[in-house]
């Protein structure tokens, strides 16, 4: 077996040690603290460095983190869910300084109720924020990721921060084989950090973040936002193409498994894909034409990727590992609305949503995807939002519930 | 012991030279921005001011700047782990090689006091425990300024503000104290802490100067008279803040690794001189006199120079 066993947090950790960072504020929160605890480690013995400051809440990392970016300086961080949340007035801010900086979220459910296990509402909570969004499904991809995440970034037709996304427990406690790649041939792919537009120093003072007066500066700054995000489709082609080149392994904004002759296709991101991958091939071992589209890019959207997929497909079920209460699948809405204008779109979209609070998806529910999506392709109608909760797992429940009403509940 | 001034001992050794230029969108008479336009005078050019929500939100509109330095806007509750990341990149970027020592900046924080007394507060602690090399200079108006004077925790007893309205229940406006940010800080001991008022610009600067020859947080609560939000004639700050320290409501004082001294002993002039000039107080007077308030105040102000003389 090539490469070493690490889990996903430590594969991050690597990431940014391989990026050669010059910056890590860290905040503890589970299930990133790994990361950073490599980090401090690393940074205090000198294989990397890098200055490590722990901050006193992910506001003021984040707010740290991108100031130091605004700076001049490489800077890497980690959160996690609540962490994120607490965040996000400052992830919008550091977008709009158009500054580039890599934040490894390690996807958390969001209380309430409070639990440490993931699905990726936390995550999708910043979709908006002016990050773009990359989401890995294995350890090797995690690291690989990063350093991806840094050339687009920093680039600069993006200069945008970058979210690199893993699920907690399942990636971040899960150990894989990682290659660590050449550090001498990293630096060929990332080049120094020297950006020609950020920087504080006394010969060239500037503003940054200054108050605008009125609608139309306010546009036009966001608008800017808006076509460098969109020009990271095709920096993170080019860095991919290189990446490929230097270290063999091929990235896509999309990643099709089982797509050639695939009438209905399932769209998952993240971790769970490998158990939808498995779920692929048990039902293309009983003669199902199905394939599954994950998602590795979230932002910028690659609506043309996308529909390049599914275009022609019978039916397409999008599962997932968020709920917007009051609508479904956040990722569901995104897929139908770039398939809206397709000529040759499918026949039928259902929605799924699982895996809240690191609920497991099973083997039988992924066939009973495939089976409903199926019917709903013949039917032309699809369906959905479809919550995966068994009978088994409700009874289970209910015992819950009774424990919780005591005495009451027998009076 | 008397303190001394050492750097700055006539206004004719304050430096003519402006790094605060003329022509931002804040009120006119702002204390507040007049104290900054002192303290500049000693922190000169090569500065990055690291701001927070307030009224000095302002003083950056795009395309205009009114300094000479740089400028960073973060948020209300976070500016001082903004400064944190400027000071530290800054530091890793000399090291590196990758910035010339010469292209250094002194780091300042520009808080209101809504920021610093209360939504700050954690970030503040933070980067005062980490021993930040900064400065904080908070303009203390004693209320949410730039959204037209609500309470804020540094709004002062029997001070009227649109969410501290006088009422039958209420007749003396606000009840609170004013938190005491300056012990809050001193807590934390770090290296300087002083209260200055733009009225007494020797103080002012010599505390500056002073400062600069310490590491570390150096920390400044500066009396931002608010013609706007205290309702008296922009003509009259000087004079309200000369009343402010007068009437010992406003301590001139530092405190160097936590030793507090204070700059500027008053005379004490009786604290209404001070409340009767500004339309926030004016309910303590009219229509009726509100006695109990009035000396509730000046207890207050007794009490705490009872205590500095010991």
């Amino acid at each position: 077996m090539e490469g070493e066993m690490m889990t996903g947090n430590l594969a991050a950790a690597w990431g940014a040690r391989l990026a050669g960072v010059d910056y890590v504020p860290a905040f503890p929160i589970t299930p990133q603290t790994e990361i950073v605890e490599a980090l401090a480690k690393w940074c205090e013995n000198g294989a990397m460095a890098a200055r490590f400051v722990t901050m006193d809440s992910e506001h003021s990392m984040m707010t740290a983190a991108g100031a130091a970016a605004a700076t001049g300086a490489r800077v890497f961080t980690a959160t996690s869910s609540q962490g994120l949340l607490y965040a996000i007035e400052v992830l919008y801010s550091i977008s709009g300084w158009r500054v580039p900086l890599v934040l490894v979220n390690v996807s958390r459910a969001l209380a309430a109720p409070i639990t440490l296990e993931p699905d990726h509402n936390d995550v999708l909570a910043s979709r908006d924020c002016g990050f773009l969004q990359i989401h890995a499904e294995t350890c090797q991809e995690v690291l690989d990721s990063i350093l991806m995440a840094y050339r687009i970034a920093e680039d600069e037709r993006v200069m945008l921060p970058v979210i690199v996304n893993l699920d907690g427990f399942y990636l971040s406690f899960t150990r894989e084989p990682v290659i660590i790649p050449d550090p001498e041939q990293v630096k060929l792919f990332l080049p120094p950090f020297r950006p020609a537009h950020l920087g504080f120093k006394a010969s060239a003072p500037h503003a940054l973040g200054v108050a605008v007066l009125g609608g139309t500066p306010y546009s036009y700054f966001r608008h800017q936002m808006h076509l460098a995000a969109m020009n990271a489709l095709d920096v993170h082609r080019e860095a991919a193409a290189a990446f490929e080149q230097l270290f063999g392994r091929p990235y896509d904004v999309v990643e099709g498994y089982r797509l050639e002759d695939a009438e209905d296709v399932l769209v998952m991101t993240n971790a769970f894909a490998s158990k939808g991958k498995g779920a692929v091939d048990v039902a293309r071992a009983e003669g199902k034409r199905v394939g599954l589209l994950r998602l590795r890019m979230i932002r910028p959207w690659p609506a043309d990727a996308i529909c390049h997929a599914l275009q022609g497909r019978r039916a397409v079920a999008v599962l997932d590992q968020n709920l917007s209460p009051g609508q479904g699948g956040i990722l569901f809405q995104e897929i139908a609305a770039c398939l809206y204008h397709e000529a040759l779109r499918p026949r039928a979209l259902c929605s799924f949503i699982g895996g809240l609070g690191g609920k497991n998806i099973s083997e039988g529910e992924l066939r009973a995807i495939f089976e409903q999506t199926a019917e709903a392709g013949i039917r032309g109608k699809g369906i959905g939002p479809v919550l995966l909760y068994t009978e088994a797992e409700h009874r289970e429940m209910v015992q819950l519930q009774v424990l919780a009403a005591g005495s009451r509940a027998e009076s | 012991m008397t303190w001394q001034r050492e750097t700055f001992k006539k206004i004719k050794q304050i430096p003519r030279e402006e790094h605060v230029l003329p022509g931002t969108a804040l009120c006119a008479g702002c204390g507040g921005l007049e104290a900054l336009r002192l303290a500049a005078k000693v922190l000169g050019d090569d500065v990055v001011y690291v701001n927070a929500a307030g009224c000095f939100t302002m003083l950056a509109a795009y395309p205009f700047t009114p300094f000479k330095g740089s400028w960073l806007y973060t948020t209300m509750g976070s500016a001082p782990a903004g400064a944190q990341g400027v000071r530290d990149a800054l530091d890793v970027l000399i090291a590196k090689g990758r910035l010339p020592k010469e292209e250094d900046l002194k780091v300042v924080v520009l808080g209101g006091d809504g920021s610093t007394y209360d939504m700050a507060l954690s970030s503040t602690s933070g980067a005062i425990t980490r021993k930040l090399d900064f400065y904080y200079f908070c303009y203390d108006n004693e209320a949410y300024g730039n959204t037209g004077a609500q309470l804020s925790p540094a709004t002062p007893y029997g001070a009227r503000t649109t969410t501290s309205p006088c009422s039958l229940q209420h007749p003396s406006g606000t009840t609170q104290e004013k938190k005491d940010i300056f012990e809050i800080w001193r807590a934390h001991k770090p290296p300087y802490i002083a209260t200055v008022a733009p009225r007494y610009p020797l103080d002012l600067e010599e505390k500056f100067a002073r400062a600069a020859k310490f590491t570390g947080p150096k920390l400044f609560l500066a009396l931002s008279a608010c013609p706007t939000g205290w309702l008296y004639d922009p003509g009259e700050t000087p004079e309200v803040a000369k009343l402010a320290v007068e009437t010992g409501l406003w301590p001139l004082k530092e405190a160097i690794n936590g030793e507090v001294t204070h700059t500027y002993i008053p005379k004490r002039k009786p604290v209404e001189e001070y409340l009767k000039l500004q339309g926030r107080f004016r309910h303590l007077f009219e229509p009726t006199r509100q006695d109990d308030a009035i000396r509730h105040i000046q207890a207050r102000v007794d009490e705490y120079w009872q205590q500095v003389k010991g």
